[in-house]
């Protein structure tokens, strides 16, 4: 690494600091909003995921391979190719266009939960496979209802369900297809940190860029920490 | 003779286009303890499944009290029974919890809840292990646990399929001698599947044999048992 991107990163870092220390508007509204959008989107995604991941993993019906297997491949699509289906539903002159809700952190919500979603499901279903697959007659021999089934189950999955939720949160958070073409990286509305970034970069200021990734690695830290205390609560390597 | 307590009618239950249970009937009576025996593949757990209502024949009909089970009820009936599977199968939590899940699944309230639990850890010697997770217990001690949280429910008839067929002679047979005197006490309706013939006269007041999906001895411990040893002598 030359020297000149070494003093980029450390002033980067140093900026990033005193960004959040002396409270720079922007800045704190980008990294909300970002928060809010990624958590809101990764939310659903938990919602869509994991009961349909539930029902995947213990309901056998004609055709289940195949949706399995075509979620497993959801989940690598890449966030642009998503922003791009979704843009074209809710463009302006789209099926969906009446809604408005192009270039609305909606719209971005929209299509980080389509990116999310996927990722929670499949990892859902491997999840809910991992039990023991007599652990679900053994529970209703208990006197569980089909909901009281599904929460004993959940509660057992819950290892690999957090895993499957850092995935979706990690797959939202840092992308910025979609983000860009469903939101448009509209100032004060719109702008997310890693569209901020890839602007400032072509703006030519990545020293500013670097703040912003500096902001981004931590917010998502944070959120990653909260959820493995909750993971690993009560596990011991023994 | 005593009042019919679960039967089954004219039953088949057909897996990958064979029929692995073919049973026209068997009643079980209130206090009976039933034993069914054979060989791997013979179907017993098949039907034990099927009797505890875990598993919906794909002929045939399941009674409980006369009653016909269906989508509507059998919730409600299978709240008024109890299995201990070939493992143990405890949920990730403590001892404590695993023994009260059945309980709060139907809306005990806590103290009741704290009564039955640790009475039935302290009877089965698990108690000092209440608050402990069970990931670290032995087979038997996991073993333990299961049988108390089968009982804890104080079920009309409680399912047992090889419970201890995996544990270690001496365990299985004080296990066997407890869960004896139990049954005993209780007067508790029992099915208990074993392949191993010399656990059923502890335990059985019944003995079902099943081959290949069918019913091939029925009778007391003494007559199915005097059939089996004079063969195998
Ligand atoms: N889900 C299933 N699909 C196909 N075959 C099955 C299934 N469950 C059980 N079987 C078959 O049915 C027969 C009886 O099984 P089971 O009732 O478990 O026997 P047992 O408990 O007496 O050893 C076995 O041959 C087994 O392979
Ligand atoms: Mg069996």
């Amino acid at each position: 690494m030359g020297e000149l991107q070494m003093e980029w990163i450390l002033q980067g870092i140093r900026d990033a600091i005193l960004m959040l220390l002396h409270g720079d508007k922007e800045v704190l509204r980008i990294t909300l909003l970002t928060l809010k959008v990624s958590c809101t989107a990764t939310l659903i995604s938990i919602f869509i995921g994991i009961p349909i991941g539930y029902i995947l993993a213990f309901h056998d019906f004609f055709g289940r391979k195949l949706i399995v297997s075509m979620v497993n491949l959801g989940m690598g699509f890449p966030p642009t190719v998503v922003g791009l289906w979704v843009y074209i539903l809710i463009a302006r002159n789209g099926p969906l266009g009446g809604l408005e809700l192009i270039y609305t952190p909606t719209a971005i919500i929209i299509a980080q939960a389509v990116i999310a979603s996927p990722i929670v499901m499949g990892f859902s279903v491997a999840a809910f496979q991992q039990i023991n697959s007599k652990m679900k007659t053994q529970i209703l021999s208990l006197g569980a209802s089909p909901i009281q089934l599904m929460l004993l189950l959940v509660r057992e999955a819950r290892l690999g369900l957090f895993a499957a939720v850092m995935a979706g949160f990690g797959g939202v958070i840092s992308e910025v297809g979609a983000s860009m073409m469903v939101g448009g990286n509209i100032k004060g509305d719109t702008r997310v940190l890693t569209t901020a970034m890839v602007m400032e970069v072509n703006k030519g200021n990545p020293e500013v860029a670097i703040a912003l990734s500096v902001i981004l690695l931590a917010l998502a830290y944070l959120v990653v920490v909260v959820l493995t205390i909750n993971q690993q609560r009560g596990r011991s390597i023994q | 003779m005593r009042e019919i307590l679960l039967a089954v009618k004219n039953t088949k239950m057909v897996k990958s286009k064979r029929v692995i249970l073919d049973v026209p009937l068997l009643e079980l009576r209130h206090g009976e303890v039933l034993s069914l025996m054979g060989h791997n593949g013979a179907g017993k757990s098949t039907l034990l499944k099927i009797l505890a209502l875990l598993q919906v024949p794909t002929q045939g009909n399941v009674y409980f009290k006369g009653e016909e089970v269906s989508n509507s009820n059998v919730l409600k009936f299978r709240r008024q029974m109890a299995a201990v599977l070939q493992e143990p199968l405890l949920l990730d939590t403590t001892v404590y919890k695993n023994a009260a899940v059945g309980l709060q699944l139907r809306k005990v309230d806590r103290k009741e809840v704290n009564k039955r639990v640790m009475h039935w850890l302290e009877r089965l010697g698990v108690e000092h292990l209440a608050k402990y997770s069970v990931r670290n217990l032995s087979g038997g001690e996991a073993q333990r646990v299961s049988l108390a949280r089968a009982l804890v429910l104080e079920p009309q008839v409680i399912f047992l399929d090889e419970p201890f067929s995996a544990l270690d002679t001496p365990t299985r047979e004080s296990l066997l001698a407890e869960l004896r005197d139990i049954l005993y006490e209780q007067s508790m309706t029992a099915v208990f599947v074993t392949h191993d013939y010399r656990e059923i006269p502890q335990l059985a007041n019944r003995v079902v044999e099943l081959s290949q999906g069918k019913i091939l001895h029925q009778g007391t411990p003494e007559k199915v048992l005097k059939y089996k040893l004079n063969k195998v002598v």
